[in-house]
């Protein structure tokens, strides 16, 4: 069999705004679009991997929360009808989604194996978190894909980000170790926005783009930096600075995805392709791959 | 208005083990036993709805409100999924919901019904109706978390309820589904292994319990933010449930309480704690915080949201009250409207025992000299000698309706929010007017008065 490989990382935020603004036949509610400087850029990820080949797409969510351990969405099949807690208003989408359960199996197992505590989610009547649900969409609409659904352990709510950091580099490393031996061609996905305060308020028309803007000055100050260590290559910085970041821009870092993705990727240190940058409700997003498929090794 | 009340308080915790799985740790199966004991409580009570304030159901845009009147679905924990599915079907008092929900932007707070199929309610209130509410008797509304609100947002939200409780004379139940100490083991565990995860967590989960069991509500309140520190890691911002229930609650600290369990679920502190309203012993409480009415906090990041969020009530503080009117009562039209259920004095023997007297002006409630801060709580600029003239005003108008005169006042205990600003002026008035009849005389510097004026007196006289 031949050596499997990540084809590519992304970051791929999911705040339910950006589907609902889609209007695709699996949400209920009807929007006038908004958010398109995020939606294009999701556009121009999906048409920048258009010909690039993979087997399946493993997410990290920071939605699906748990507080035992690292989880894995165990199952062949998921669908059901998923509401969003807080946004009910905007995404009550109808999902139909396969797992790659061999691969989920694989991670889990390496994991460990490497001590981190793990689980396998077997539940037929466990309903997927809006998070894996909006990056799903966004990234292939067309569900063809088979996922692999990670859960978001909140370590950092019980231990330092410094913790939650060596945890998470710890299952980057087994699930970069594990995509290698399953033969698989595989894209990685961190579902997570960066900076994280959100409005308390919502406008009436949702969508009404002319009230959208970063909650403050100190937030996009820190996502430009951020985002300039992606663009310039500088990965390790990222990690170096993800404490302060994580706790200075209440970013949604805190979940330990965008960790795990830079961990899975070996912290790249050449540059990252950003492709769109946006608000929503106040928080900062971007869209950014990182073309693995570029920098082979010879 | 009804007699509306609070029949019966409760803290619930939130795992799904009490429903699922109570056979296989004892502490669990205790924790199962005393739910089903406060769900024998409720129904003796009497109760014709049950409020659930859940932690477990975090919201970021204000305050979220069931109002599905029959949400259905199956429930599965994020974390404890090999425990099974818990089914639900509740009934849900969508009328209260909307009616709390626009009282709720009256007081100011952001707040929103909900009312959407397969919308996911969250463990804990699944878990605490299932368990207080098994045959769906009787009605209930569930309110979420607000992540950002802090204690007085918080306060307000739950005045909002008891004002429709009353207003539609319910006999309800307030619960809040919750854990003390939150620190769960990182790892799986098993059942018969269960334990509080450290003995700092245990000792003041206990000393928590030691408060309620005495009735001690408001106390927990105050030490809400301790606590927080103490033994909860960082999910949601502070220990804010106890904030809901003891507003809901009066701020009461002379409750009726019982601890009917307190176990251990997976390393968190859980227990189920009965609150009566009936008297205890206890009361002395410690009350050190604003006792707000109406939420005026930061919550206008659009500009335009913050317009249509104005709260309903247009005058700058609290709601105004008709005196009361017990024994010896005295009042009258002439004065100011009090801001609390009281008169506008008191007559025993022939003494005259007046409450409060600020410089509102009756009727229009305008304060001369100008309010001390706007609606939003920003300074304003102020003229004291205008107030404290208008105080004497008042005074003297409650004094002549009891059959008295201001040349009777014996003694008088002045409030000033300012005094390094304020002594020189007030002290300028008082020479001129009550100076010339000679009371005693006492003069504090104190935080805050409940309307936006810089000087009360609290005066007595002979008739
Ligand atoms: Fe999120």
């Amino acid at each position: 069999m031949a050596q499997g490989e990540i084809v590519a990382g992304c970051l791929a935020p999911h705040p339910p705004h950006l589907v609902y603004a889609e209007n695709p036949e699996q949400n209920e509610p009807v929007a006038e679009g908004g958010w398109e400087q995020l939606r294009w850029g999701y556009e121009r990820l999906r048409e920048s991997l258009s010909e690039i080949e993979y087997d399946a797409i493993v997410i990290l969510s920071p939605h699906w929360q748990t507080y035992i351990g690292t989880h894995f969405l165990g199952l062949e099949n998921f669908q059901s009808l998923s509401v969003d807690p807080i946004f009910p208003n905007l995404f009550r989408y109808h999902y139909d989604m396969n797992v790659d359960v061999e691969l989920a199996q694989q991670i889990h197992d390496k994991a460990q194996d490497a001590g981190l505590a793990v689980k396998m989610m077997t539940n037929p009547d466990f309903r997927v978190d809006y998070g894996t649900i909006t990056t799903g969409h966004m990234f292939r609409p067309q569900w063809d894909k088979p996922l692999v659904v990670i859960s978001s352990n909140r370590s950092r709510a019980y231990y330092s980000v410094e913790v939650m950091q060596e945890m998470m580099m710890e299952l980057g490393r087994v699930t970069r170790e594990a995509i290698l031996e399953s033969g698989k061609k595989v894209v990685v996905l961190a579902s997570n926005s960066l900076s994280h305060r959100h409005f308390t308020t919502e406008s009436e028309i949702p969508e009404d783009m002319s009230k959208e803007h970063i909650t403050s000055h100190a937030m996009h100050l820190w996502d430009m930096r951020i985002i300039d260590y992606m663009k310039s290559g500088q990965c390790q910085r990222i990690i170096d600075e993800m404490p302060e970041f994580t706790e200075q821009a209440i970013a949604e870092t805190d979940g330990g995805a965008f960790t795990w993705l830079l961990s899975t990727l070996e912290v790249p240190n050449y540059p990252a392709i950003l492709h769109g940058y946006g608000t929503i409700i106040g928080t900062g997003n971007a869209i950014v791959e990182w073309p693995v498929y570029k920098h082979k090794e010879a | 208005m009804s007699n509306g009340e609070i029949v019966e308080s409760f803290v619930v915790p939130v795992h799904p083990h009490t429903v699922l799985a109570p056979e296989q740790n004892e502490g669990w199966n205790r924790l199962r036993q005393a739910y089903d004991e406060a769900a024998k409580i409720i129904t003796d009570s009497g109760a014709d709805l049950l409020i659930i304030y859940s932690t477990t159901w975090p919201s970021i845009i204000g305050h979220q409100l069931i109002s599905d009147p029959n949400p259905e679905w199956v429930m599965v924990d994020h974390d404890f999924h090999e425990l099974g599915s818990i089914n639900y079907s509740f009934n849900i008092d969508a009328e209260f919901a909307e009616l709390w929900n626009a009282e709720n932007k009256a007081r100011g707070l952001q707040s929103r019904c909900v009312n959407y199929q397969g919308f996911p309610i969250d463990v804990g209130s699944v878990v605490a109706l299932t368990l207080l509410n098994p045959d769906n008797k009787i009605p209930a509304v569930i309110v979420s978390s607000n992540v950002y609100a802090d204690r007085s947002e918080t306060t307000v939200l739950a005045k909002a309820c008891r004002d429709i409780v009353k207003k539609t004379g319910r006999k309800a139940v307030a619960i809040t589904a919750m854990s003390l100490s939150n620190r769960m083991f990182t790892e799986h565990i098993d059942p018969k292994d269960d334990k509080i995860h450290s003995l700092k967590d245990d000792e003041w989960n206990r000393k928590i319990l030691e408060f309620l069991g005495e009735g001690r509500l408001e106390d927990v309140g105050q030490l809400s933010r301790t606590i927080q520190q103490q033994i909860r890691v960082q999910k949601v911002v502070n220990f804010k449930p106890m904030w809901w229930l003891s507003a809901m609650n009066e701020n009461r600290n002379n409750l009726t309480g019982n601890v009917l369990a307190y176990e251990a679920v997976h390393g968190a502190g859980c227990a189920v704690v009965n609150l009566n309203p009936t008297e205890s012993g206890f009361g002395d409480k410690e009350y050190d915080e604003d006792n707000v009415e109406v939420f005026s906090g930061e919550r206008g990041v659009l500009d335009s949201a913050t317009k249509t969020q104005e709260p309903a009530q247009t005058t700058n503080g609290p709601a105004l009250w008709e005196p009361t009117k017990a024994e010896g009562s005295v009042n009258t039209d002439s004065a100011p409207k009090p801001v609390g259920a009281y008169p506008h004095a008191r007559r025993v023997g022939d003494l005259l025992y007046l409450s409060g007297v600020g410089p509102r002006q009756p009727g229009t409630n305008e304060i001369p000299g100008g309010p001390i801060h706007d609606q939003q709580g920003n300074p304003l600029n102020y003229d004291i000698k205008a107030q404290t003239q208008a105080v004497v005003d008042n005074i003297s108008r409650i004094l002549e309706e009891a059959g008295s005169s201001i040349d009777k006042v014996l003694d008088v205990t002045s409030f000033l929010v300012d005094m390094d600003r304020d002594f020189q002026g007030y002290n300028e008035v008082w020479a001129e007017t009550l100076g010339k009849v000679g009371p005693t005389r006492t003069t504090l510097a104190i935080r805050a008065l409940p309307t936006p004026i810089a000087v009360e007196m609290k005066v007595i006289a002979s008739i």
